[in-house]
């Protein structure tokens, strides 16, 4: 995001990495201060890091959200009185917002599926052991590391109207062209970000590929099942931890759109096709001075992610 | 044979808006039609100077740079300290310490990000700062677990050896587990790289001077501001798309043969 993360910033999802083993018990104070003490001031910067770019603005987004928050000049001391829910109810009344909500909605429709099916379609073809498989990877994988506003240049160039997808298209080129039609605005982001993003969930399909036992493989040829057939009863319910994973990632990537909008359909255009909850917490709170209410705007979006990572697990769980 | 047809087309997908954006960054007026994808003439560099006329291209690849390097040392340094105290060492806080590592890479950015704002301009005056780019991204987590894993893999009689003969941990850490983690280490550069040098939205918020925006910022000004009183905007889009890609594509060129699919597994998923 932007990523993530900021760029690769994944890992969420249950069992990520073992916990370490409980420390052996000791007496008295050798106990409590374990065997190398040293290990505190070790981890002390990254804790104070976590402490002061996560754990205080985290608090912060609460209070704001909770506050009838705004800025004043440096140094002004203006009371901020507590305003329980009203921001949330501004926020939740917001047409703009729900509107942004639903062009979400639209986009993970298009870009989920996608994603888990291509992965894990090219992952497989990949995992068989064909020829060029190095240079493949390499080529699914660029996009992912490049920056999406080098990306997102080309795309525009690619989607204008009289550009080269339409040129090609000819006369069932769409008019209004792809990024200035309203229906297909935020379809098209949702393209886009699939292509970007597919070669991050093809390497972490290739790699769950690899515990899933050669002998399922070479047991259901035996049994005479076919190619299509072992990949929808061996590969797909083999590799089911990681599709949990790749959809809880690629939810999180889809409700955080910032750059693809805020660049490709020059700030949610055409007429807030395709504008984003995270656009609009940047120009409510920064552009327009109300970062109670961007707060609040983060807060119900996150809530809104925990939900749909919850009801992709539950889908995703083994019967 | 379907496969290699199957994969043969991904791939020309994934490759083809690259094949555009370098052609037509070289090229005086860069293709619309299909015809023309293979351009004999036509050549120039002249893209490259116009943007750099715009936008400062020398000048937004240094501040890129800055950014990134100071996130890189700041992540390469305490990340590896506190990969190496989760991993191999017992001390009063470790659990707190991998819980804290686990919740942060839930927390989406952009529910700090207003918060934050606030906090980095108007808290500390860090607004057009280096200082206050680097800060939210100066250690990447995800490096952090990639450190411990590698570190927790090697041989525990290692690390006894050493400490009996009297070794300290920040010795038995330079002398004896870094060298041993050296795939890591690129790894860890890759995906540490990539974070800062992508970045838009932070910086974007953060740099109001244009002289300290790193080249993802300027060029995303260029393209929503600039672009439409230039002589021919395509084609310094491209030129600046390939200045921003190409550090990049070069880097994970050049660390390829380093790169393994598993260790980026066993970060994401333990």
């Amino acid at each position: 995001m932007t990523t993530v993360t900021a760029g690769a910033a994944p890992g969420t999802g249950p069992g990520t990495g073992a916990a370490p083993a409980p420390a052996p018990r000791r007496r008295g104070r050798r106990r409590w201060w374990g065997g190398q003490p040293l290990g505190t001031l070790f981890a002390a910067p990254y804790l104070v890091f976590v402490l002061v770019v996560f754990a205080y603005p985290l608090g912060f987004s609460a209070y704001m959200a909770f506050h009838d928050y705004f800025f004043t000049a440096p140094g002004v001391e203006v009371p901020k009185p507590f305003v329980g829910f009203d921001n949330f109810a501004t926020v939740l009344t917001d047409p703009q917002v729900l509107a942004s909500f639903r062009n979400t909605a639209v986009f993970l429709v298009i870009n989920v599926p996608l994603t888990v099916g291509l992965a894990l379609v090219l992952a497989s073809a990949l995992n068989a052991g064909v020829r060029w498989a190095a240079a493949y990877r390499v080529a699914y994988y660029v996009p992912y590391l490049t920056a999406s506003v080098s990306l997102v240049g080309v795309w525009m160039l690619l989607f204008s109207s009289n550009g080269l997808v339409n040129a090609v298209l000819g006369p069932l080129a769409p008019d209004p062209s792809w990024l200035a039609n309203k229906a297909l605005a935020m379809p098209t982001i949702a393209l886009y970000v699939t292509w970007k993003q597919l070669g991050f969930y093809v390497l972490l399909y290739l790699a769950a590929l690899q515990n899933v036992p050669r002998e399922l493989y070479e047991s259901a040829e035996t049994d005479g099942a076919g190619g299509v057939q072992r990949f929808l009863n061996v590969t797909v319910p083999g590799v089911r931890a990681a599709t949990t994973l790749v959809l809880v990632l690629a939810i999180i990537t889809g409700t955080n759109l910032f750059t693809e909008p805020y660049l490709l359909t020059g700030g949610g255009g055409p007429d807030g096709a395709s504008v984003t909850p995270v656009l609009l917490i940047y120009q409510r709170g920064i552009q327009q001075q109300n970062p109670d209410v961007a707060a609040a705007i983060g807060m119900v979006l996150v809530i809104v992610v925990g939900l749909l990572s919850l009801a992709a697990q539950r889908l995703n769980r083994e019967r | 044979m379907a496969r290699q047809v199957l994969l043969a087309a991904a791939a020309l997908v994934f490759a083809f808006p690259f094949y555009f954006m370098v052609v037509g960054a070289f090229q005086e007026s860069p293709t619309n039609t299909p015809d023309r994808l293979v351009p004999t003439s036509g050549w120039t560099t002249q893209n490259f100077a116009q943007i750099d006329a715009r936008i400062d291209l020398a000048g937004s690849l240094v501040n890129s740079l800055v950014f990134t390097a100071g996130v890189l040392l700041g992540t390469v340094v305490l990340g590896t300290l506190a990969g190496y105290a989760v991993a191999r060492l017992q001390f009063p806080g470790r659990r707190l310490t991998w819980v804290l590592m686990l919740l942060v890479q839930m927390v989406p950015f952009q529910l700090l990000m207003i918060p934050l704002y606030v906090q980095i301009t108007r808290g500390y005056g860090l607004g057009d700062t280096y200082l206050g780019m680097i800060l939210p991204f100066a250690i990447n987590t995800t490096a952090v677990f990639i450190f411990a894993q590698f570190f927790r893999a090697l041989p525990r009689e290692m690390f006894e050896a050493a400490r009996i003969d009297g070794a300290g941990e920040l010795r038995i850490l330079r002398s004896i587990a870094l060298p041993l983690v050296k795939p890591a280490l690129a790894t860890v550069v890759l995906v540490t790289f990539i974070g800062p040098w992508n970045e838009f939205l932070w910086p974007f918020l953060i740099t109001k001077d244009a002289s300290l925006q790193p080249l993802a910022v300027s060029l995303a000004n260029y393209i929503t501001n600039v672009s439409q009183t230039a002589a021919n905007p395509n084609g310094a889009i491209l030129a600046g798309a390939c200045a921003l890609a190409f550090p990049v594509v070069a880097l994970f060129c050049l660390f390829q043969r380093y790169f393994r699919t598993t260790d980026l597994g066993s970060a994401v998923k333990g």
